[in-house]
């Protein structure tokens, strides 16, 4: 099988653009991935939309009206918020398979404000608050809660995750937000569910990613090498039966059942990793995936923050874009976007976030219901 | 005022997994594979843990139980008091259940890991858009 290598890739800066469609906020990245692969729509053999608001309105169909109606394939992915990671995955697996040389892979979205999510009313009347809660925060207060539960994890700590990756994020200039937030800032902010605050609740944004993957043999012939990030691994799972699933979702097992594979597939492990781009959609969350991940042994997810580990200068700079908690969560284009990040500082064109040195990146995203999917690119 | 208007109707569950018998009380049911032992809220028909197919039997799950994890919420929809203890619970004897815990200060020192709680069953206090009435179940520290 050939390998696959992303030519080319970027995201519009998040932001909010009610006044835009969804296939127009798909296509200016489009475009700008395009660009950066100096190539043309008319290069691309296939198109993978990745989009979870209007999943049945034909987005990739809709997107191509805006950048050029070729009649290739478009397949249209929505897998919550692992629609954008599944649509890049889509088209690494044809050009693996010998399906296609190059094809263009987006992920876009447009957000509302406010509070995702919610018990539904199954019976007649709405559950929420009456059978607990399901909203986003609530499911991952859990999530953080239970890992108070077994290391006794503290709210602080949670909170230095969105101290951190907001100070990332003044360092991207495409991130919604370039704002510090100090500690005591993200703990007084409102309390939404115990322990995220507003400050620890990911940002609820419009935005797209784009990518242009090549096989190797393509991505030669149209001299594209000098730039090109291979994919490694590509690992895709469903949650695995655990006990409690189905009532507290268990983004943990989906994780880790996902690393194993992307490892393995990868023939590396978590500590030749240089960089993480990771699912933080709440600060509870990034805490528990640095140990689902193999960033550090169970338990160890709190020291970590403490000790700036994943901080940019750190041992594994995770987040480094500003994460879903600063950067910007539009969910069917974050699984792009996270790719863009990567393989932005393995060509060392991140500016002042360079993680220096920077050889293998991974990237993961957990879309609830469950999906988890895992990247890891090489430098060039 | 009429004998209909006086005569209560039963209330409805609010749950499919609630069962609330013309005689006794209360309960939650949920089905056990005979296969592995996995007990599950509600019905199906293939074991999710095991695939096992026609192993399923109906449980009479148990209202005793601890309280594995709790947040609580502050922030809601428009309409849903606040603050509420939402808290995930491992009954005895098997079963995970989602719900509100009640009777209790909804303070992160005030709640305790593993505190033994009952399964009681109130009315939920909302109505459906036909005025019927539902019973809900709540969690109270036991």
């Amino acid at each position: 099988m050939t390998e696959v290598y992303v030519v080319g890739t970027d995201m519009i800066r998040f932001g909010r653009f009610p006044d835009r469609t969804v296939p127009q906020i798909g296509a200016e990245a489009a475009l700008m991935a395009l660009d950066d692969a100096g190539l043309t729509i008319k290069d691309m053999q296939a198109l993978y939309c990745g989009n979870l608001g209007e999943a049945g309105a034909m987005v990739g169909q809709r997107l191509l009206r805006e950048i050029g109606q070729t009649g290739i394939p478009v397949v249209n992915c929505a897998n919550a918020c692992a629609t954008g990671a599944t649509a890049f995955r889509e088209g690494y697996a044809a050009i693996r398979a010998g399906m296609y040389d190059v094809v263009l892979c987006v992920g876009v979205e447009q957000m509302g404000k406010g509070l995702l999510g919610g018990a539904g009313g199954g019976s007649g009347i709405p559950t929420e608050g009456l059978l607990g809660s399901g909203t986003m925060p609530s499911v991952f207060a859990h999530v953080g809660m239970e890992h108070t539960r077994n290391y006794g994890t503290t709210f602080e700590q949670f909170a230095k995750v969105s101290v951190k990756n907001h100070h990332h994020s003044t360092l991207n200039p495409k991130a919604m937000y370039q704002i510090e937030t100090p500690l005591q800032e993200v703990m007084g902010a409102e309390m939404i569910s115990y322990p995220n605050t507003k400050l620890m609740c990911s940002v609820n944004v419009d935005g797209s990613a784009a990518a242009v993957l090549a096989s190797e043999a393509a991505a030669k012939r149209l001299g594209l090498m000098a730039r090109a990030v291979r994919v490694r691994a590509s690992a895709m799972t469903s949650d695995p039966y655990t006990a409690r699933n189905m009532v507290m979702p268990d983004f943990n097992a989906v994780t880790r059942l996902a690393a194993k594979a992307a490892y393995e597939q990868a023939g590396l492990g978590p500590e030749d990793v240089d960089l993480v781009e990771l699912h933080d959609c709440f600060a509870t969350a990034e805490i528990v995936h640095y140990e689902n991940l193999g960033l550090c042994a169970d338990g160890e997810g709190g020291r970590l923050i403490d000790d700036g580990e994943t901080a940019l200068g750190g041992r594994i700079p995770v987040n480094v874009s500003g994460g879903l908690l600063s950067k910007g969560h539009p969910l069917g284009a974050t699984g792009i976007a996270n790719i863009y990040e990567v393989t932005t500082h393995l060509r060392g064109e991140a500016g002042k976030r360079q993680v220096e040195g920077a050889r293998i990146g991974l990237t993961h995203v957990v879309g609830m219901g469950s999906a988890c999917a895992i990247h890891v690119l090489e430098k060039p | 005022m009429s004998e209909i208007a006086t005569e209560a109707k039963k209330p409805l569950p609010v749950a499919p997994f609630l069962k609330i018998p013309d005689e006794g009380h209360p309960y939650l049911e949920g089905q056990k594979c005979g296969a592995c032992g996995e007990v599950f809220l509600g019905q199906r028909l293939v074991c999710a843990a095991c695939g096992a197919r026609g192993q399923m039997g109906a449980v009479t799950l148990s209202s005793d139980g601890k309280l594995y994890n709790f947040t609580i919420v502050h922030r809601n929809f428009p309409g849903v008091p606040v603050p509420f203890v939402s808290a995930i619970v491992d009954l005895d004897g098997g079963g995970t259940l989602k719900g509100n815990l009640v009777d209790i200060v909804p303070s992160a020192e005030a709640i305790k890991f593993d505190m033994p709680v009952k399964v009681v069953f109130r009315d939920a206090g909302r109505k459906d858009k036909d005025g019927n009435s539902y019973l809900a179940y709540f969690f109270t520290p036991a």
